[in-house]
């Protein structure tokens, strides 16, 4: 493997060399990123006993291109990973590298490729270093424009699954026609915009159940149409999985052959000052992933995101949604306003108004009480069951005062459905509520103040549960405080000191102030920051997938870079 | 034994990426396709001005100081592109979960950039984003001369002073 490394760096070395003398031998770049702690066991907060003490995770990219010619690699290390990610990562080697040509027509990929269909309903292959999540798919890709307004996509491989390759194969198409650029001439005065798509995906498995027959192909479509007309927007998905057993949905711990659908639809109207979307969603069993056996958040095929406002304050992100693939229906509805400047209510420079109100809620089913090929149980599109996921009310609030001043404001309200979303037991829906101030102070040329407060008093409606509760009226860890002071200097230094205080926590011992401090250096592409402090115990979201995070105690390193 | 040798390589990357650094070559836009707000797809290399200066800013719906610096960049824009002719171009790297809500929101935010979908990430990728915001300011030839990975609150004031240099033909730093 040390040859590997040699001759890698030493190609770096000579591409570089080549590079400088002639620009026709292509292009190399590339990025870097490490995340390094040294970490302490503190029982208190129950941060684990790390015994490596210190853990490293890495990447390194490199990408060439020539022309229509370009290929890369990415070196990973998690050695040992960070005790906030899947263990199975544990290991160091080349996961991702692939050559690809892009003409005008044709473009083909051999090796890791990423690729979604339509909004990802069925098919989305993608990396999100975030979350340290990557589910490329090795093997061969296509995509295809015989004239323009016609796009056609494959794909071909087996998924990535941390360092071997998930048992299924998977195999996907789907072609799109953007009817305005296909038919030009006839479309010319229109004012309409319509794109329709169609996607088909398969997994193949072999069936080594004892006593289940499992189907070893289960195929998937979705169809989509995107209809544009003046100021508004329409999408609409639908998808369709045949049966499709599966150790991450089972009933009464038997499998379910259950078909699964799924529909999305979303619509927006926007104009100068305003933006308004409405979106819903119906899923009914529709986890798809490349191997059966898979549980937990590994090894998707698809991507279901969920529908609420993405949170980035942090105790307003304390309570994160997911979109529960075995069923669910939901809801959004976003209004953002910006109130004109020069007006009473807008003040000198204008004021942003956003409101957002999601919900999801449990399918409405009816139990079939069968025992042998199980179908579970009926549900009708659309209609939603009595039980609550999660719920959301916002509204943020966004003012420039003066030169010097800006002021946001965030209030949000949530229902939170823990027993589902994380699978506990016991727990009531928890109410929280959530006002954060958040002030930039931009007290001259060289310095700037950024003061965040934060307040989540957690509660529950459910009477029943205080008389029951051993903790007291304490509902999960109570009540949050947060304070965040991050000063800029000049271009290129930050300082941020942070405290979380879980003053409401029902153990008085475990009031704890979850103290943390940054010092961050910021140049071109380079970004290096150092850290020290406790970090709380939370979920962690980017998109679709969530992660559990468990409390930390020690140093942090962190480098990104790129050329 | 292994753990060094891990530390060995990345160290080794770390200076052959500064050796890249030193030698500045002139990076150009990748060709890769991107997506209009209306679901027209084009592609990165057709990206121009005139031979004027553009800037290129990555963002996402879920990125506070990537709304901020757009949003604090889109009160002063008229008066940059009358200055130096510049042109702003924001690709969103937003996935499904919010990509729907870039047309209202930018549109309600009256900006009067270009903006794209890369809901593949895949120009995100070809131009190495870490993560967002990342900022790339391109020269008139189309050549990358500056990038930045982070807003702090009046940097839309440095970022002119780059986009003024490069206008005039000089080395933005």
């Amino acid at each position: 493997m040390n040859k590997f490394f040699v001759v890698l760096a030493g190609a770096c070395l000579l591409g570089g060399g080549i590079q400088a003398q002639s620009p026709n031998m292509g292009q190399i770049s590339g990025n870097f990123q490490i995340d390094s702690r040294y970490l302490f066991p503190d029982t208190l907060i129950n941060a684990p006993n790390v015994p490596e003490k210190s853990v490293l995770n890495g990447w390194g990219q490199l990408n060439y291109v020539n022309g229509k010619f370009s290929a890369g690699v990415r070196y990973e290390a998690f050695m040992n990973p960070t005790p906030d990610i899947d263990p199975r990562y544990k290991g160091q080697g080349f996961p991702y590298r692939f050559a690809s040509y892009k003409g005008e027509q044709l473009e083909i990929r051999l090796g890791n490729c990423y690729d979604q269909f339509g909004s990802g309903l069925i098919f989305r292959a993608y990396e999100d270093r975030g979350l340290v999540w990557d589910n490329s798919i090795d093997g061969f890709q296509a995509r295809f424009t015989p004239r323009k307004g016609i796009y056609l996509k494959g794909i071909w491989g087996k998924q990535r699954a941390f360092w071997t390759q998930s048992a299924g194969i998977v195999r996907g198409f789907d072609g799109e026609i953007n009817i305005n650029e296909a038919l030009d001439s006839l479309t010319k005065n229109w004012d309409a915009r319509i794109i329709l798509g169609g996607s088909f995906v398969s997994r193949y498995q072999i069936d080594q159940d004892p006593t289940y027959e499992l189907p070893v192909n289960v195929g998937t479509w979705a169809a989509r149409a995107n209809i544009m007309w003046k100021r508004f927007s329409l999408y609409a998905e639908y998808g369709y999985k045949i049966n499709d057993p599966q150790d991450g949905f089972k009933i009464n711990n038997k499998y379910v052959y259950k078909p699964g659908q799924a529909l999305y639809l979303s619509a927006t109207y926007s104009q100068k000052g305003l933006g308004v979307i409405l979106s819903a969603k119906h899923i009914d069993n529709f986890s798809f992933r490349s191997d059966r056996t898979a549980t937990g958040t590994a090894m998707f095929i698809n991507y279901l995101p969920a529908l609420t406002k993405q949170h980035t304050y942090i105790l307003a992100a304390y309570y994160p949604y997911a979109t529960q693939a075995n069923g669910e229906v939901g809801a959004q509805a976003e209004v953002t306003y910006k109130i004109k400047k020069g007006t009473k209510l807008g003040g000198k420079y204008g004021t942003n108004v956003q409101f957002n109100y999601s919900v999801a809620h449990a399918l409405d089913t009816t139990s079939l009480n069968d025992t042998v090929r199980l179908m579970g149980y009926t549900t009708k599109m659309g209609r939603w069951g009595d039980s609550l996921f999660f719920q959301d009310i916002n509204i943020e609030i966004n003012r420039k005062i003066n030169q010097k001043l800006k002021l946001n404001l965030v209030y949000t309200f949530l229902r939170y459905n823990k027993n589902v979303i994380e699978g506990k037991a016991n727990y009531p829906i928890i109410d929280a509520h959530t006002a954060v101030v958040d002030v930039i102070w931009k007290i001259n040329d060289k310095f700037t103040l950024r003061s965040d407060a934060e307040h989540m008093f957690v509660t529950t409606s459910d009477d029943n549960y205080f008389t029951h509760n051993t903790h007291g009226n304490v509902v999960d860890f109570g009540h949050w405080v947060a304070l965040t002071e991050e000063l800029t200097i000049g271009e290129h230094w930050y300082v941020a000191v942070m405290d979380q205080y879980n003053y409401g926590n029902y153990e008085s011992i475990r009031r704890i102030h979850y103290i943390n401090g940054q010092v961050g250096y910021m140049r071109n592409t380079t970004r290096i920051v150092v850290g020290y402090g406790k970090q709380r115990a939370g979920i962690f979201c980017v998109g679709g997938v969530c992660r559990f995070v468990p409390a930390s105690n020690g140093f942090t390193l962190s480098i990104t870079s790129a050329f | 034994m292994k753990k060094i040798s891990t530390l060995t390589l990345l160290v080794v990357f770390a200076f052959t990426a500064v050796a890249f650094r030193i030698q500045d070559p002139a990076q150009k836009l990748p060709a890769v396709d991107v997506k209009t707000l209306d679901g027209k797809t084009v592609n990165s290399s057709t990206f121009a001005n005139d031979g004027k200066p553009m800037i290129i800013s990555f963002w996402a719906m879920w990125c506070a100081p990537c709304k901020k610096e757009l949003n604090a960049i889109a009160d002063v824009y008229a008066d940059w592109q009358a200055e130096t002719g510049v042109k702003l171009i924001a690709i969103s790297i937003d996935d499904a979960r919010n990509s729907p809500k870039v047309k209202p929101y930018t549109e309600s935010m009256s900006w009067e950039y270009e903006v794209y979908l890369d809901e593949n990430q895949d120009l995100k990728r070809a131009l190495n984003v870490n993560m967002v915001p990342h900022t790339f300011v391109l020269n008139g030839k189309g050549e990358i001369v500056y990038q930045s990975t982070a807003y702090v609150e009046g940097g839309e004031k440095h970022l002119l002073e780059v986009v003024r240099k490069v206008a005039k033909g000089e080395k933005p730093e």
